[in-house]
């Protein structure tokens, strides 16, 4: 089962390494990971999206806590937030595929942000089932590069986390 | 007042109540060994190695509850210490490891004797710094200290670069340390206490297990005091020894592997296992799917990551050992008229757990001709004192140690439980005997693993450390043999140490005592004999050759499968 967590972590030396030598070490997956800092100054937050059954999923939860620079763990595995991703999507546009490149853009509300006589480069985004809905749309029409940030996940509701 | 980063980190110490340190010089802590030159208030110890210099701070740790401290210098001597602190982690030892790194400017130029020690022991410290600027230093070690010693313990590295030890600035000691995302819950929940001792007087087959939390977090005597209270049954793993006396009636002596066969059987049949600061390792469960199929199990661990990590848990309780034993105690106090009821209703599980220790006690067979390891570790105790700390190295001779020697009191055994690492005892009687001169210091090692930290023979001699090393002389990497013996034909691959080595000589070599012998009616004797010597001892025991360590459940199988004679 996939599962998202965001870590709320100390923005300290190594830190990052500390999270993913966690996962490297007690064999846990990790499909995606995001950092960046937050509003709180020193503070970064983590949005890792892993995989497991319920019990790893908790030792993942608890090893998190238990890293000294590791303030918060947020689960989100039961819906409670709202996803997002993007994409940058670098797809081959010649002939009459331009004109069908565009249209997938548009249906997905995505956008071109460059534009090339051979290719045009697209920004979507939206959560990650979109994302791979338009890839599954784009890629029989030549993907020459792909980028995606992961998954990035808030809490749904009035409550937030200071940071 | 102003100081250079290198007696800061003195100071540091001195203020954490440090009285003696475990250190090797080099180029990148030569400015911290200056300072050191005439710094009277910590006492300096040099091993020759620094594994050796970082089992000895463990050692000192587990003798005395306290912090061990040590100290090496960058690259090399950082990478020496890597076993010591791996050895610490597993077994939650309060360490403190400070190695100097080269110049911040050079930090990842490949400079020399530099390594990236915070990358290599990660996985294997509580936690690390590097100290980057010198007026964080004071805060990162007082940081440093309370990690190392709060919630689980564990050790700590700080890599101190060699131009922050140069550099100087304003010393001032933090009182107090806050960390925002470290806060260990101490405090068990009240009603998951209630909800513990409710399950326990409604349990008819109870047993304690009990591991090195209950050690390590200062809670033999609360423990005790439950236990007799309610007359259950307490069993120990390896790590636990000591936090319940083995000579009451109530002690079920080690379970697991080579635990004592009424331990295994108590488990099995037990309908409440009461687990405090034990983590359930596949030494002490055997074959999970088998594992104490009837019972509850209540969980007691300051470390909530313990909790469910192998075994199914019934109800967890996350805090102090101390605090949650002696809630447990108020709590059966108030139900006086249930717990003698529940007393009395043991009766019959008492009866069982008699008979299973009349069937097959920990036992051996003696003879007149050839020394036996267990008839050796039995009269250590009978000639020691009543507080003797012994450490072991690892192999078949920890095992006996464990089985035979009867441990009362906590803190009185060294040994590496967790990592299991060869070439522990001798340094670790190192450490534990620079912190109480006046007392009995024993290390019992095989012919294997003391000749990995043999060297440190030299370091007793020349700090006047009168530890007594037994060495029980198989001329076998006896466990491994013994594994061979078992499962793989006798096939003995390597595990032969062909060249008998005269310890005798060798003690000699160093300015120590040696005393040999291969007659079972010397043993004695020269026990007493080498007690009575004021400085450090080898007493050598050339015993039976091919004895094996029983009852022993092979790995992969069930606790009750045990092997008792093969
Ligand atoms: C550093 C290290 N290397 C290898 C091992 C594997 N090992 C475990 S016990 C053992 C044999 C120890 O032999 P000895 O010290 O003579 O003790 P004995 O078992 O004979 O009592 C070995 C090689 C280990 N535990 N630690
Ligand atoms: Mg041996």
């Amino acid at each position: 089962m996939q599962h998202t967590i965001s870590v709320l972590v100390e923005n300290e030396f190594g830190v990052l390494s500390r999270v993913a030598g966690l996962f490297s070490g007690r064999g846990f997956n990790i499909d995606s990971v995001s950092v960046a800092p937050t509003n709180e100054e020193g503070m970064s937050r983590m949005t890792i999206v892993t995989r497991g059954d319920e019990q790893i999923l908790e030792q993942i939860n608890k090893q998190l806590n238990k890293l000294i620079d590791v303030i918060k763990v947020i689960d989100f595995t039961d819906g409670s937030g709202i996803e997002r991703e993007m994409a940058l999507i670098k797809v081959t546009a010649e002939d009459e595929n331009r004109a069908e490149v565009l249209r997938i853009v548009d249906i997905f509300r995505a956008k071109i942000i460059d534009v090339t006589p051979k290719s045009y480069t697209i920004e979507a985004t939206g959560n990650p089932v979109k994302v791979e809905a338009i890839l599954d749309l784009l890629r029989p029409l030549g993907l020459k590069e792909l980028v995606r940030t992961g998954a990035v996940t808030i809490g749904r509701g009035a409550k937030g986390w200071k940071g | 007042m102003k100081m250079n980063g290198a007696r800061i980190m003195l100071e540091c110490l001195k203020k954490e109540g440090v009285d003696t340190i475990f250190g090797y010089p080099g180029g990148t802590v030569i400015n911290i060994y200056d300072e050191l030159f005439g710094f009277k208030e910590i006492r300096h110890i040099l091993p020759r190695h620094e594994q050796a210099g970082t089992h000895a701070a463990d050692g000192y740790a587990r003798a005395t509850g306290r912090v061990g401290v040590c100290l090496a210098t960058s690259g090399p001597g950082a990478t020496n210490t890597v076993t010591g602190i791996a050895t610490a982690y597993m077994d939650s030892i309060p360490m403190v490891i400070i190695t100097g790194q080269v110049p911040t400017p050079l930090i990842g130029n490949d400079a020399f004797q530099e390594v990236d020690i915070i990358g290599i022991t990660r996985p294997c410290t509580k936690h690390s710094f590097l100290v980057r600027d010198v007026k964080d230093l004071a805060l990162i070690m007082k940081k440093a200290f309370y990690i190392a010693r709060s919630g689980r313990p564990g050790p700590v590295l700080v890599d101190l670069p060699k131009d922050v030890q140069i550099a100087q600035t304003e010393f001032v000691y933090p009182e107090t340390v806050e960390i925002r995302s470290y806060k260990p819950n101490l405090e068990g929940h009240p009603r998951q206490v209630e909800k513990a001792v409710a399950m326990m007087l409604d349990s008819h087959r109870p047993v304690m297990y009990v591991g090195g939390g209950a050690v390590l977090g200062n809670a033999a005597d609360e423990l005790t005091a439950l236990a007799r209270k309610l007359t259950i049954p307490v069993t120990t793993t390896l790590m636990g020894l000591g936090s319940f006396p083995e000579n009451d009636p109530n002690s079920l002596g080690m379970l697991g592997m080579h635990g004592a066969y009424c331990a295994n059987m108590a488990m099995t049949n037990s309908d409440l296992i009461i687990a405090i600061g034990a983590r359930f390792d596949d030494r002490v469960t055997g074959k999970l799917g088998t594992f104490a199929p009837h019972a509850k199990i209540i969980h007691v661990d300051v470390d909530p990551t313990s909790i469910k990590k192998n075994v199914r848990v019934d109800l967890p309780i996350v805090g102090d050992v101390k605090d949650v034993l002696t809630k447990m105690i108020k709590q059966a106090d108030k139900l006086k008229d249930k717990v003698a009821e529940f007393k009395t209703g043991l009766a019959s599980w008492h009866g069982d757990i008699a008979g299973w220790k009349e069937k097959h006690p920990i036992g051996y067979k003696n003879s007149s001709t050839i020394i036996k390891p267990q008839f050796v570790i039995q009269k250590l105790r009978e000639l020691s004192d009543a507080d003797a700390i012994i450490a072991t190295d690892v192999g078949q001779h920890q095992m006996w140690t464990a089985q035979f020697f009867q441990f009362n009191k906590p803190r009185t055994l060294l040994t590496s439980g967790g990592l299991g690492t060869m070439g522990y005892g001798l340094p670790a009687a190192m450490g534990a005997q620079a912190a109480f001169p006046g007392r009995q210091v024993i290390t019992i090692c095989g012919d294997g693993g003391v000749q990995m930290n043999i060297q440190e023979i030299a370091t007793l001699v020349q700090n006047k450390l009168p530890v007594k090393i037994v060495i029980l002389n198989n001329n076998f990497l006896g466990m491994v043999r013994q594994w061979q013996e078992l499962f793989f034909d006798k096939r003995y691959s390597s595990t032969c140490m062909e060249l008998p080595i005269d310890f005798v000589k060798l003690a000699d070599a160093y300015g120590a005592k040696g005393f040999s012998t291969s007659k079972p009616g010397d043993v004695e004797k020269m026990i007493k004999q080498g007690f009575k010597e004021k400085g450090p001892v080898i007493m050598e025991f050339k015993i039976a050759r091919e004895e094996k360590v029983l009852p022993m459940v092979p790995a992969g199988a069930a606790l009750n499968e045990m092997v008792l004679n093969a």
